[in-house]
Order: structure tokens, then C-alpha cells, then sequence
């Protein structure tokens, strides 16, 4: 294959020694040893705000360590900012998107790219995409604005910006949280191929499958300090899962049957359109039951997202009907929509979940801001407001400083925690959930699971939409595969079609199952 | 009847051109993030300085540098507050406008009323001011027409065409994802911001040693807000800025040939800003993503804060 900037820059050891760094008096990395030698994958697991990430930030020259020492090829050296990391050859893909979205792919490699001539960038850009086209799978049209594309096609660009100016050593944040399976097959597949040309990876992930699956060796961070270190080799996915969290975790959670009563959801013929103005939802009808999780897998960028914003009032729908335990909700405005029941956790938490520069208290409350309980007209009750925050906090293990901090200071997996708490809290009649556990330790992941049961086991209703196989499978009663727009067909409970899923998330259609 | 048209057309450019020297630093600064409400005030320190320097050495040119260089200075003041200091951008605006005001009438009195004895002369294009009509209006106009219209082209191709284009509409759009590129996104603002400041203090010296030859306080008389107006009439865009610059130049003229016929000045005055207005509504009916607003305009960006 085709490699960007050919090969590592004569890239033998890096050695993170004794690294410590606070934020407001918390200790967020405590000492922490890491070494990595050429043509190995490193591991990074730990929970949610174990500071995994602010770890790499330190590698990559965005934070400066209050103590400890970074040494490449055995010579210390103070990474100053990210483009001294890029020079010593770190590259690194952020756990949020670092992308411009008003501009084009083009335009947002060829900030990252060190060869970037001064005239006419986009044009060199463009034929160097197109050379690189072959080895990566990359089918992203250089020209698209980076806003209209799939979170998959997003992480792409990323790794592409990572990687093109030869970086030695690659940093991943949770790179497949977004990725389809086959795009993570690809993206893995590509990682192999670095390690055997000699590049060093790092990845961060909470899906110990694939970190048992393509992982050298493993360190486990605790509360910040290193609290295991393996060859991937030695142990299993309950050993890691027991280091990372301190206690047994429960993998699988098992369903009671619920009787099937009243329709919660009703979902007529919906036609939506895309950001690109094209047919995205085409004509899709099911119904979402009392006592029931409705599951709807897919290839992410088949409709899913779409369908969910329709759902929710943030994107018009063109034709058909959708309507919540009997009243019609077609384009309403979201507002509406959650006062009948509907809450809603994004795909896109840190655009459309929260407001990043506002407290933890303040995000506790959006979209419920006027309701009689916090707030006594035209004044915001705060002392309830950051009661019902402290509440949240603690129910969901929500690892924070304060209540009184920028929630954008919160780990990735922390703000999911306190999304999903403020979601759940008000015990809805429909929660719409887009991959709810992106970005979640395997302990919150359970717990998680085990909140969506108990508001399946109270009566409410739940429309989870996900591209994790196993997940939709153990949480579901009913699962509906999306492919362009459509449902390929329903899924029943003790169907033997089950292990066809997959095959339906490829565009087989499914026998003869209609929807509901 | 041609004459008079050659006249109008030829005073409307002629009163657009401070406008769109204005309104290019303007782009620039905003594109990087920076809201600037300093421009009139940076407009008239440019002019005053123009003055002094060209009334006590005779030369107009060391006028205009001067002129470009105070401009710069100028705004420096504002790229500190907000940048360094993460200031409020329309505080710190607006506190560099009267300060530029109190200034320029400070350091201008000795000098009120006193004609200079060279102005700026029109340069006339050797063969093309011959055309009859666009001649001369065209080509037959004051250097700083030229400069302007040139450096629209070139704002523009920087922009669009170049990685340090890519650069500042980045900073502007996304600065956490810019510096993450490995761009320093403060550096890459303050040039942004003094660089609009060189453009207003050149405006500034068009309206003193150019288009009059005479320095009295408040001469800028509202351009520096018409050409706030004018950055978003034009989108963010240097070329639409030319169109907007003379169109906005032409209500000017119309100004003083309307008045006869009782059409009040004033209702043409507030013209450009009501014409803005439209141009936002139509677009942001359409669509917002059109508008094409900086993303982060006037949002301060602290660094390492995520
Ligand atoms: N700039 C900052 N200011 C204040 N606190 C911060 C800052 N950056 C990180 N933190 C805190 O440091 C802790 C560790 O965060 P970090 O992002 O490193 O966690 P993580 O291991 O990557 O978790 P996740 O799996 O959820 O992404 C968190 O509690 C977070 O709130
Ligand atoms: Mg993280």
C-alpha cells in the first residue's frame, strides 16, 4: 500500500516517565510510566475520566505536564504544542472531531499537511488525495464540505490528517466509536500495516474485543495512575474489564418478556431529506410499543440519523405521519415534542447534547428549564436546579470536579453519563437513544443497559439506534434494519432471521418479514 | 446628458473607495475570529496622521505610509485586549472608536482649516483614461482607487487560493481544531487585526489628503460603521466588497443630488445599513450555512481550554 509521507522518521522508543498533571487541584494523571517501541499497538484502556485522553493531549504538546519527562529514541523532550509533537512525528486523532465544518475535506488537510504549497493548496491537496485513494479505502470526495458527511467519513479525514506527514508514532482516541464494523475492519486492517512498516500506534478504546484483537500489549489506567500492564496475549476481556473498573462487570444482561400493550410510537410512510436536500428516510413505518425496546441497526449513514431528527423536531419531515401515543408530532418543534414524552440523547452529543461552555448544573436542566420544578416563573429556581444536578452526578457516576464547571472540561464518556442522566430523569414515554453507549467504560456501558431495561420494565418505550450487533441484539425486543432509507424488515424476538442481521445491514433484504 | 453621468459615476467610485479600503481590513480581521468596531476610530487616526505628516513634509507619500503605520499601531491596541486579554470584542471595539475620535480631534486642532498645499492628484492610465465614458471614470481616478481595487483582488486570492487563507478562515471557523493543526491561532489573528488596521489607517488618508485636502474632526463622519455594515453586505467576500463599496458610494452622491428635489439626506444616510439588513434576511431565509458568517466571530478562544 501506498503510505503518505513514506516512512517514520527513524522512530526507535518513546518513553512517557513519572508524568503527572492536576486541573483545579485534581490529580488527573499520576505518575504514569508508558513505553512504546517501533511496530508495536499499545492499548490504552481505563474508565470514563481516567484520564486517558488528557494523557495524550500531554503527548501531543496541547498540555504541559507538571511533572514527569517525555523521551523519544532515549533523548528527553519538552513537547511544546502539537506542531513540535507533529515534527517529532506524533501524529494524533482527537476523541472529538478537530475538523473545520464549513470547509471543504480538501481544505481541512491541507491544514494538517507540511507540504502544503502557498498557491493553490487545494489543488495539490486533491491530487495527493486521489494517490492515496487505492491504499486507504478513502472514498471521500475531496471537494465535499466536511458538515455533510457521515461520522464515519469525518474520522477518515482525521486519520488522513493524522497520518500524512509520516508520523512515527500514531495516536487513536476511541477512533471506532463512530466506525462501522467493516470501516473499523479497515481502519485495523491499515494499523497492521503500520505496524509492520515500524510505526508505533497508541489506541484508546472502552470495546475490549478489538483492543484484545489488535493490541501489542495493554496498560489500564485508574483514577490516573497506571494500575495494570499485560501482553494482549496473557489475559481476557473479563481480566481487563475487572482492572479497569475494580469489580466483576456483567457483559450480558438478561431480558424478562413483557406483555406487548398500547402503541407509544406510530411512525406512517415518513419521507425525510438529507443536509444534501436528497431522499435519506424513504417511506419508513413502525410501531414502537409500551413495554418495549425497538432496536434499529445499521450501517450508520443509511437514514438512522435522519429518521432520529425527525423524530425529535430538528429536521422537517416531508411526507407521512408520526404521532406519540396518539397525538401527531409531524414537525413539531422539539419543545413540543419532549412535553409529549419524547427525550432524545444525540448521536452528536457535544453539538447538539450540550452547551459546552455552561455549568454541569445549568446542562442538567436543558430543554427542562420550564418546568414547574425548576423554575418559579420568569426566575430560574437554582437551588433546585443544582440539588437535581447533584442528584444526576451521583446516580450516574458522573466524575467531575464540581457541579460548577464548563461541562466542556468533562471526559468524553462523562458528558454521555450527564446526557443520558438529564434524558432518563424525566422517565419518558419514548426515549430516542442514538448509540447511547459511544464512548462508555464498560461499567457505565452496563449500568446503561441496565437504566434502559428499567424504563422498558416501568412502562416506557425506547427506540434504540445502534450499530453494535451485540448490544441491539441482548437489549432488544424488536430490531429493524435500515439500509438507504429503508427498512429491510422487522425482526421478532425469537426469530430465526436473527443471525441474518447482519446480512440485512448490507442490503439483503430479509425473507418475507413486514414491518409492523 | 453623457456628462453628468460621467460625473456621477465618476464621484461614486470616487466615494466608494475609502469604503472598500475599509471594508477589505474589515474582511480580513473577520475572517481570523476578530470583530473590529474600531474602524472609525482607526479611519480617523489614519486621516489625522496623513494630515500632520503631509502638511509638515510635504510629501504625501510618507503621508500615506505614516498614515498605514498609525493605523496598524492603532489596532494593535484592540488585537491585545482581545486576544491576549480575551476582552469583550464589542467593549473593546467600541472603546478604540472614542478613543480614535478624542485623538485624531486632539491631535488635529493646530491644524483645522488649514489647506494643504499638495493634494493627492488623480492618476490618469496612459492610453486607457482616453476611452470616451469609462475612461474617465475608470481610469482616471486618485491612486488609492487603484490600491483599493487591487487589494481586493489579492485579499481575495489570499483567501480562497492560498494555505494562509486556509489558515485564517480556520481560526476563524473552528480555533481549536486550527491549533490542533499545529497553527498558532493568537499569531495568525493579531496580524489578521493590524493588518485590517494598515486598511482602515489607508482609508483614512484617502479621506484627508485625497478625497478633501483638508483635515476637520469628525470627518470620517460614519463610514467606519458603513463599512461594518459593508463586511456583512459583502458576506465576508472581497470581490462582493467592491460591489458593495460602490454601490454604497453611489448613495453617498445621490445624497447631495436628491436633496434639491426633497428627498431628505438622512433617508439616504440610513440606506446602507437597511440594505444590509435585507441581504441578511433574504439570506438567512435561505439558508444559514450560506451567510458564511465566521463560525466564531467574536467569541473569545482560550488556549487548551476544550
Ligand atoms: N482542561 C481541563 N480543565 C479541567 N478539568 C479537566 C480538563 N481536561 C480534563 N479534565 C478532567 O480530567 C479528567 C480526565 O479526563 P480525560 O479526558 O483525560 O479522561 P478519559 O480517560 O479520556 O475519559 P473518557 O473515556 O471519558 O474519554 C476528567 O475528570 C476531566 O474532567
Ligand atoms: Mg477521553
Amino acid at each position: 500500500m501506498v503510505f503518505p509521507a513514506s516512512k517514520p522518521k527513524s522512530f526507535e522508543l518513546l518513553e512517557m516517565v513519572g508524568i503527572t498533571k492536576s486541573f483545579q487541584d485534581v490529580v488527573v494523571n499520576d505518575g504514569v510510566d508508558l513505553e512504546l517501541k517501533a511496530g508495536q499497538i499499545l492499548g490504552l484502556l481505563g474508565e470514563n475520566g481516567a484520564g486517558k485522553t488528557t494523557l495524550m493531549n500531554i503527548l501531543y504538546g496541547l498540555y504541559q505536564p507538571d511533572r514527569g519527562v517525555v523521551r523519544i529514541n532515549g533523548e528527553p523532550v519538552r513537547i511544546k504544542s502539537p506542531t513540535h509533537a507533529m515534527k517529532l512525528g506524533i501524529g494524533m486523532v482527537h476523541q472529538h472531531f478537530m475538523l473545520v465544518e464549513n470547509h471543504s475535506v480538501a481544505e481541512n488537510i491541507a491544514l494538517a499537511y507540511a507540504g502544503t504549497p502557498f498557491f493553490f493548496p487545494r489543488r495539490k491537496i486533491k491530487e495527493r488525495i486521489a494517490t492515496l485513494a487505492a491504499g486507504f479505502n478513502f472514498d471521500v470526495d475531496p471537494d465535499r464540505q466536511v458538515w455533510q458527511l457521515s461520522a464515519g467519513e469525518q474520522q477518515r479525514v482525521e486519520i488522513i490528517k493524522a497520518m500524512i506527514n509520516g508520523a512515527g508514532v500514531l495516536v487513536l482516541d476511541e477512533p471506532t466509536s463512530v466506525l462501522t464494523p467493516r470501516e473499523t475492519g479497515d481502519l485495523f486492517g491499515m494499523l497492521r500495516r503500520m505496524r509492520s512498516r515500524g510505526h508505533a500506534v497508541i489506541l484508546i478504546s472502552h470495546k475490549l474485543d478489538e483492543v484484545l484483537d489488535i493490541c501489542d500489549r495493554i496498560l489500564v489506567l485508574r483514577k490516573g495512575k497506571v494500575v495494570g500492564r499485560a501482553a494482549a496475549g496473557d489475559v481476557g476481556k473479563r481480566d481487563l474489564a475487572r482492572m479497569m473498573v475494580g469489580r466483576e462487570v456483567v457483559f450480558s444482561i438478561a431480558r424478562e418478556p413483557m406483555p406487548r400493550k398500547e402503541v407509544v410510537l406510530s411512525v406512517d410512510s415518513v419521507r425525510v431529506r438529507n443536509d444534501k436536500g436528497l431522499v435519506a428516510v424513504d417511506g419508513v413505518s413502525f410501531r414502537v410499543f409500551r413495554n418495549e425496546i425497538f432496536g434499529i441497526a445499521g450501517v450508520s449513514g443509511n437514514g438512522q440519523k435522519e429518521l432520529v431528527e425527525a423524530l425529535t423536531g430538528l429536521r422537517p419531515v416531508q411526507e407521512g405521519k408520526l404521532s406519540v401515543n396518539g397525538f401527531d408530532i409531524t414537525n413539531h418543534d422539539p419543545r413540543t415534542i419532549f412535553d409529549h414524552g419524547v427525550a432524545h440523547v444525540p448521536e452528536e452529543r457535544i453539538k447538539f447534547g450540550i452547551a459546552s461552555g455552561l455549568s454541569l448544573y445549568d446542562n442538567s436542566i436543558l430543554k427542562q428549564q420550564h418546568l414547574d420544578k425548576f423554575s418559579r416563573p420568569p426566575f430560574l429556581a437554582y437551588a433546585k436546579i443544582k440539588e437535581h444536578a447533584r442528584r444526576l452526578v451521583s446516580a450516574f457516576k458522573v466524575k467531575a470536579p464540581s457541579i460548577d464547571i464548563a461541562t466542556g472540561h468533562l471526559s468524553g464518556g462523562n458528558i454521555q453519563k450527564l446526557i443520558l442522566g438529564r434524558e432518563i430523569s424525566e422517565r419518558p414515554a419514548l426515549l430516542v437513544a442514538a448509540h447511547p453507549t459511544h464512548g462508555l467504560d464498560v461499567g457505565a456501558a452496563e449500568y446503561l443497559r441496565r437504566q434502559l431495561l428499567e424504563i422498558r420494565r416501568q412502562g416506557g418505550a425506547v427506540l434504540l439506534v445502534s450499530e453494535d450487533l451485540d448490544e441491539i441484539l441482548e437489549l432488544c425486543d424488536r430490531v429493524a434494519v435500515m439500509f438507504q432509507g429503508r427498512l429491510m424488515g422487522v425482526v421478532e424476538p425469537d426469530d430465526a432471521r436473527r443471525a441474518d442481521i447482519g446480512l440485512m445491514m448490507a442490503g439483503t433484504p430479509a425473507g418475507a418479514g413486514e414491518a409492523v | 446628458m453623457e456628462e453628468i453621468i460621467t460625473s456621477i459615476a465618476q464621484r461614486t467610485l470616487v466615494a466608494g473607495t475609502p469604503l472598500l479600503l475599509g471594508t477589505i481590513g474589515e474582511v480580513i480581521c473577520e475572517r481570523s475570529g476578530i470583530l473590529n468596531l474600531g474602524v472609525e476610530g482607526a479611519m480617523s487616526v489614519g486621516a489625522v496622521t496623513a494630515f500632520i505628516v503631509t502638511f509638515n513634509t510635504q510629501s504625501i507619500w510618507l503621508g500615506v505610509a505614516a498614515a498605514l503605520a498609525a493605523g496598524m499601531l492603532f489596532c494593535l491596541l484592540h488585537a491585545a485586549a482581545s486576544i491576549s486579554f480575551q476582552a469583550n470584542q464589542v467593549v473593546s471595539g467600541l472603546a478604540l472608536t472614542m478613543l480614535g475620535l478624542g485623538l485624531s480631534g486632539l491631535a488635529g486642532k493646530p491644524y483645522v482649516g488649514r489647506p494643504l498645499a499638495e493634494k493627492m492628484s488623480p492618476l490618469a492610465v496612459p492610453g486607457l483614461s482616453k476611452i470616451p465614458v469609462l475612461g474617465p471614470v475608470f481610469f482616471n481616478q486618485s491612486p488609492f482607487f487603484y490600491l483599493g481595487i487591487g487589494s481586493a483582488l489579492a485579499a481575495w486570492f489570499v483567501l480562497r487560493h492560498t494555505s494562509l487563507g486556509i489558515k485564517i478562515r480556520s481560526a476563524g471557523e473552528n480555533p481549536t481544531a486550527t491549533e490542533a493543526q499545529g497553527v498558532n491561532v493568537n499569531k495568525v489573528r493579531y496580524w489578521c487585526v493590524v493588518a485590517g488596521g494598515a486598511f482602515y489607517g489607508l482609508a483614512g488618508a484617502n479621506l484627508s489628503i485625497s478625497y478633501s485636502k483638508s483635515w476637520i474632526e469628525g470627518m470620517t463622519a460614519g463610514r467606519g460603521w458603513i463599512v461594518i455594515a459593508l463586511t456583512i453586505f459583502a458576506l465576508w467576500n472581497p470581490l462582493r466588497a467592491i460591489l458593495g463599496a460602490f454601490l454604497f458610494g453611489g448613495i453617498f452622491v445621490l445624497q447631495y443630488l436628491l436633496q434639491p428635489l426633497g428627498i431628505s439626506p438622512n433617508f439616504l444616510a440610513m440606506l446602507p445599513y437597511l440594505a444590509t439588513l435585507l441581504v441578511l434576511l433574504a439570506g438567512g431565509l435561505r439558508d444559514k450555512r450560506k451567510l458564511n458568517a465566521p463560525a466564531m466571530l467574536a467569541e473569545p478562544y482560550v488556549r487548551g481550554q476544550r
